[in-house]
């Protein structure tokens, strides 16, 4: 670690030292993370996001439908929740109310993407941060000292289950290409409702696949989860954040708002109902034009300016109630509150989630929520399989209006979405996406405040500045 | 195989272990395989082998596997994704039999400095052996301020320095995917970050490194997994005038289509959720589309974009910008 020179300079010494960490891979796009550390611990943390596209300004005039198929490719991980976003704000300009087969085929289709993402972060990005891979690339070169504790039979389970992992994962995506056509981005999914009229054979062939995975996300991923807390118990007491959560909701039970994954916001220990017309978006710190600041994504811009002096991040400041909140499946289950997995229950002797209390507010915490999610929405897409009947329409054709707006909210597995479209002659005249990963691994805001990562990057130990793995755990965390 | 390795110069890594020509059926991938990834007749769903112990041994003993480094550039990791999606070989065996993936921002463990040396000091050791495979548009606007790749030695990397450091350093170049191939949907119109393809981005800065273009959004994993075996296996793949392997974008969807006997009758899909007749009056784009999904299918061969709704043409030059509205006819 060149330029912090740590071995030399121990952190306990009690002297501030800056570690930088760039590229943090393990997730998706181009994060760099910059944590002070004195005393052993981060004292604090800048976060920035390295890569910008420019989707929204690639969207100004084009056909509205075609945002569907183009904003999928801002997230190869999660194209169906982009697809599930824009097609949702498609649905509100267009003013078109979806059949329930095709509200149901959107929700096979994103469902079998959401067990793909958590289960691809958990065993492929985060799991290499508690488990020894084979000693081979792309497993090396790791940190020297990289505090695995697992003893030997353990991690053998677990990096069988990792190879396991990529062939469930795999099926997964046979899954959401049997409604959706293919994946990664799918075609199925468009304003109006979903394009494939499910058969009877889809089904039983999307139904035995998703039995596969379901036995595997019960008896491996959800206990593996709770065996990791044994080991690394100490990290259900690090990673805390400001304690503030966002969930737009998302799988709609009917045409009435009513969603599996409850819609919510929780800020400074109250909990209160989604209000966006409450979201700003502020960019003095990130690399946009200053004029840009503090708008509602409904008047957004995106105008950016690389060199601006002062910025660190292509990642805007997302700020409900001019306060950060984080994103995630601790957001959504935190608002839906449900009961526990047997698992769950058995191990931690709670019934319902927020029964844990503050560990979920935590490094372990928000993999124990995200694999007791996984576990919600299996039971569920069960239910879903069960509802969609073969045959029956799924798509409501539409024109397209001279103008209108529309808002799409729904949450990518990583957290809380939503799509803006202003249409003005038939063409999109704004577009903007404030993405789950904006919501996480944004830096500061115009007040000063921290981004949800980098708040949460406070006090995380790291005893050793050679090898500063509880930074990359905590990010992790979050599947940014 | 040693055959395999010896046909692209000398194939080099640390361990001596070669892989034997034909490996027990129980232990992984033969040869028989490979071609049947090739020619597009893997049917395998099914039971992988990666559950077998005798795998895990044989990672361990550590084979002689291609070096490639895979670096990101304005991209969506969409392609590493469907990679992953490999049926035969399985992704396990890709990773742990075939190549040597020395980096990858996605699944490789290492992070940070680390990282950034492992990536130089790999690309020094192997100079002209490894496989750079880039994923993601370059963007060359700003001197290349609009996608960071890391940071070594308080130097910033972006993903102009470093494909313009590695790339004349590498014994092939795979753009993986239309953003790395043409610029893709980070350079269509609109952007602002002056979003390139690999092969446009050499022609700027003189690099003749060999480039096969395999374009998608995303690729299809057999022709990712296809090339690099071809590569191994008898050298650059015949590539068509847009850098493509002709093994995979040789043939028109339009002209191979299933449906093209609809089409002859007439008989036309009256919208999107039609199970029935001929795609191009809701937007199909197959007849300006050059690939073998037709054949091949996606995700285990259980579908494609045509009989789900359109080809929307990701696999061209043009896409999105000449393929848009979607979902309107061509003519």
């Amino acid at each position: 670690m060149a330029g912090c020179n740590p071995q030399t300079e121990p952190a306990q010494a009690g002297k501030k030292i800056k570690i930088p960490i760039d590229p943090v891979t393990r997730i998706e796009g181009h994060l760099k993370a910059e944590v002070e550390v004195a005393g052993g611990r981060v004292v604090d943390a800048h976060v920035s996001g390295g890569m910008y596209r420019g989707f929204e300004q690639i969207l100004i005039g084009r056909d509205p439908r075609d945002a569907t198929q183009i904003t999928q490719r801002i997230c190869g991980v999660c194209p169906t929740a982009h697809a599930t976003a824009s097609a949702l704000a498609l649905d509100d300009a267009f003013g078109v109310e979806l059949t329930d087969n095709g509200r149901i085929a959107r929700n096979l289709i994103l469902g079998a993407n959401y067990l793909q993402s958590h289960i691809l972060h958990f065993y492929h990005l985060a799991a290499l941060d508690y488990v020894n891979g084979p000693d081979t690339a792309p497993f090396i070169p790791r940190y020297a000292k990289n505090d695995v504790r697992l003893p030997k039979e353990l991690n053998d389970v677990a990096v069988g289950q990792y190879l396991e992992a990529l062939e469930i994962r795999k099926i997964c995506h046979e899954m959401v290409a049997l409604l959706g056509g293919k994946m990664p981005h799918v075609q199925g999914i468009v304003v109006g409702g979903s394009t494939e009229i499910p058969t009877r054979e889809a089904l039983d062939a999307y139904a035995v696949r998703f039995q596969k995975v379901r036995q595997f996300i019960v008896e491996k991923y959800v206990p593996l989860v709770y065996l990791l807390a044994g080991p690394y118990g100490d990290l259900l007491k690090t990673g805390v954040g400001h304690k503030n959560l966002v969930s737009w909701g998302v799988f709609p039970l009917d045409n009435k708002g009513n969603t599996l994954l409850k819609p919510g916001v929780y800020t400074d220990g109250k909990d209160y109902a989604v209000d966006p017309a409450m979201i700003k978006e502020y960019v003095k710190y990130s690399w946009f034009e200053d004029s840009t600041t503090g708008l509602n994504p409904t008047q957004g811009k995106t105008l950016p300016n690389p060199n601006k002096p002062g910025a660190y991040s292509f990642i805007k400041a997302p700020r409900y109630n001019g306060k950060p909140h984080e994103g995630g499946p601790l957001a959504r289950m935190w608002a839906t509150n449900p009961e526990l997995s047997k698992t769950g229950r058995e191990k931690l002797g709670v019934t319902k989630l927020r029964d844990i209390g503050d560990a979920c507010f935590s490094i372990l915490g928000r993999h124990v929520a995200r694999a007791e999610e996984t576990a919600l929405v299996a039971t569920a897409l069960e239910e879903w399989i069960s509802q969609a009947q073969p045959g029956k329409e799924t798509f409501v054709p539409t024109p397209i209006p001279q103008s209108a707006e529309g808002l799409g909210l729904t949450e990518a597995p990583r957290g809380a979405l939503l799509h803006y479209i202003n249409i003005k002659d038939q063409k999109i005249a704004n577009y903007q996406v404030t993405s789950a990963t904006i919501w996480n691994a944004n830096p500061r805001d115009d007040m000063g405040q921290r981004g949800p990562i980098e708040e949460a990057l406070i006090g995380v130990p790291v005893p050793d500045a050679a090898n500063p793995v509880n930074v990359g755990r905590l990010i992790r965390s979050f599947d940014p | 195989m040693n055959h395999v390795f010896n046909s692209i110069k000398e194939v080099p890594v640390k361990d001596k272990q070669t892989l034997p020509e034909v490996q027990p059926e129980k232990t992984g991938i033969s040869r028989r395989n490979f071609l049947k990834t090739l020619t597009g007749t893997a049917a395998g769903i099914g039971i992988s082998q990666v559950f077998n112990p005798a795998l895990i041994q044989a990672l361990e003993k550590g084979l002689t596997r291609h070096p490639v480094i895979w670096i990101q550039g304005q991209g969506c990791t969409g392609c590493s994704v469907s990679l992953l999606n490999s049926v035969d070989p399985s992704i396990a065996d890709i990773l742990l039999k075939v190549i040597s993936l020395q980096f990858h921002p996605t699944v490789g463990t290492c992070e940070g400095q680390l990282a950034m040396e492992h990536v130089y000091a790999v690309a020094k050791e192997y100079e002209g052996r490894f496989s750079f495979a880039i994923e993601g548009a370059i963007p060359v606007a700003e001197n290349g301020k609009y996608c960071i790749l890391g940071e070594m030695d308080h130097r910033e990397i972006t993903m102009v320095d470093m494909v313009q450091e590695l790339a004349p350093m590498a014994g092939s170049v795979l753009a993986v995917g239309t953003c790395a191939a043409y610029g893709g949907i980070p350079a269509a119109k609109g952007n602002v970050t002056g979003a390139t393809g690999v092969m446009d981005f050499f022609k700027t800065k003189s690099i003749t490194t060999p480039v096969v273009n395999i374009p998608g959004c995303p690729p299809h994993p057999d022709w990712i997994v296809g090339s690099i075996v071809h590569l191994l296996e008898s050298g650059i793949p015949e590539l068509d005038y847009d850098g493509r392997p002709k093994l995979f974008f040789g043939n028109n969807i339009h002209d191979n289509c299933p449906r093209l006997d609809d089409y002859d009758e007439a008989f036309m899909s009256m919208s999107l959720s039609d199970p029935n007749g001929c795609r191009m009056d809701v937007g199909c784009k197959g007849p300006d589309t050059y690939a073998d999904c037709y054949k091949r299918k996606w995700n285990s061969g259980l579908n494609w974009c045509v009989d789900n709704a359109v080809c929307i043409g990701c696999v061209e030059r043009g896409f999105p910008d000449a393929m848009s509205p979607f979902y309107e006819p061509a003519y």
